[in-house]
């Protein structure tokens, strides 16, 4: 392993490390599951204890949507420009089984998962899920993160 | 509180135009035919009988019957506490009415969603458009005849 090799292979550990725990989530949040993440936001269950307690409302500050509840097809153009106004690198959460598969709701109105739409990192289902299932989804996030190849260089992704 | 029942009054007063008179669980239901519905609403929207209150407008779909569509309305009297359905038959081959939206301002959009979900068409609304669902969307979802699992996505969707 050359210097080089090695100095960018521990850069890139430390960057995943920084980027898993800073975690800046935008939740898009359409339906019943809001009250859960409520709860797993708010003090009781504490998202801030693993470095995502900061919410933007603005997609453009955001790397982490979290798409709560279920997306109609009126809604669908809506949720790919927020995907799409956010920066590189970013990362996606289907919470509930709504945004994972359409849930109950199989219709002329529900998009059939949100991955219809959008590229998915972490599957959360439930109806809704406990928190401690959103906070087990959060943590297998940052492991993905921890363990994917960082690209630092700004490079878009294809 | 005045709370006498007036429906006996009610049933005189609009005999031509009232097809039946029923009871259903303790509501008074009042079968009324079309071309009698915007006099009878009037009628009931000015003193005696009060009914200032439109609480819903909705439609049912008899496919299989001849008048397919049945319009039902629930009024409310706030100075009298008294209730009444009223329902109307319309036929499927042109299911339109009068539309409410002169005597009850909420008619407006409640007729928009029944027109956006049965496609049946209210004379003299001031602006029938869809409410719930997207312009391009084509026919009506809750027919009885649209095809229980039939999507119309706006964009493209991933397999």
């Amino acid at each position: 392993m050359s210097g080089f090799d090695f100095l960018s292979a521990r850069f890139e550990t430390a960057l995943g490390w920084a980027r898993k725990y800073s975690l800046f989530h935008y939740p898009f949040v359409t339906a019943c599951c809001g009250i859960e993440y409520m709860s797993t936001a708010c003090a009781h269950f504490d998202l801030d204890r693993f470095g995502a307690g900061l919410i933007r409302f603005s997609p453009r500050q955001a790397d982490l949507l979290l798409v709560v509840g279920t997306v109609s097809h009126k809604l669908a153009p809506v949720l790919k420009t927020v995907y799409e106004q956010m920066m590189e690198p970013k990362w996606v959460i289907a919470f509930g089984v709504c945004a994972v598969s359409g849930g109950i709701y199989q219709n002329y109105a529900a998009v059939q998962g949100i991955d219809k739409i959008i590229p998915v990192d972490v599957y959360i289902p439930g109806c809704p899920p406990r928190p401690e299932m959103v906070l087990d989804g959060l943590m297998r996030l940052q492991e993905k993160i921890q363990r994917e190849k960082q690209d630092w260089r700004w490079k878009k992704r294809t | 509180m005045e709370k006498e029942d007036l429906i006996e009054e009610i049933r005189a007063r609009f005999s031509a135009g009232i097809e039946s008179y029923a009871e259903s669980l303790g509501d008074q239901v009042l079968v009324v035919r079309r071309e009698n519905l915007l006099a009878l609403m009037s009628g009931l929207r000015a003193a005696p009988f009060d009914y200032a209150v439109l609480l819903d407008a909705t439609c049912v779909d008899f496919l299989a019957s001849e008048n397919r569509f049945e319009m039902v309305y629930h009024l409310f009297s706030l100075s009298r506490n008294r209730r009444l359905r009223i329902k109307t038959s319309l036929p499927g081959g042109n299911p339109v009415v009068d539309s409410l939206s002169g005597l009850w301002k909420n008619a407006d959009w409640l007729e928009r969603e029944v027109f956006d979900m049965f496609g049946v068409g209210f004379i003299g609304h001031p602006d029938l458009r869809r409410l719930l669902m997207y312009e391009e969307f084509e026919g009506h979802p809750l027919r009885k005849d649209y095809p229980w699992r039939k999507e119309q996505p706006l964009i493209p969707l991933k397999d």
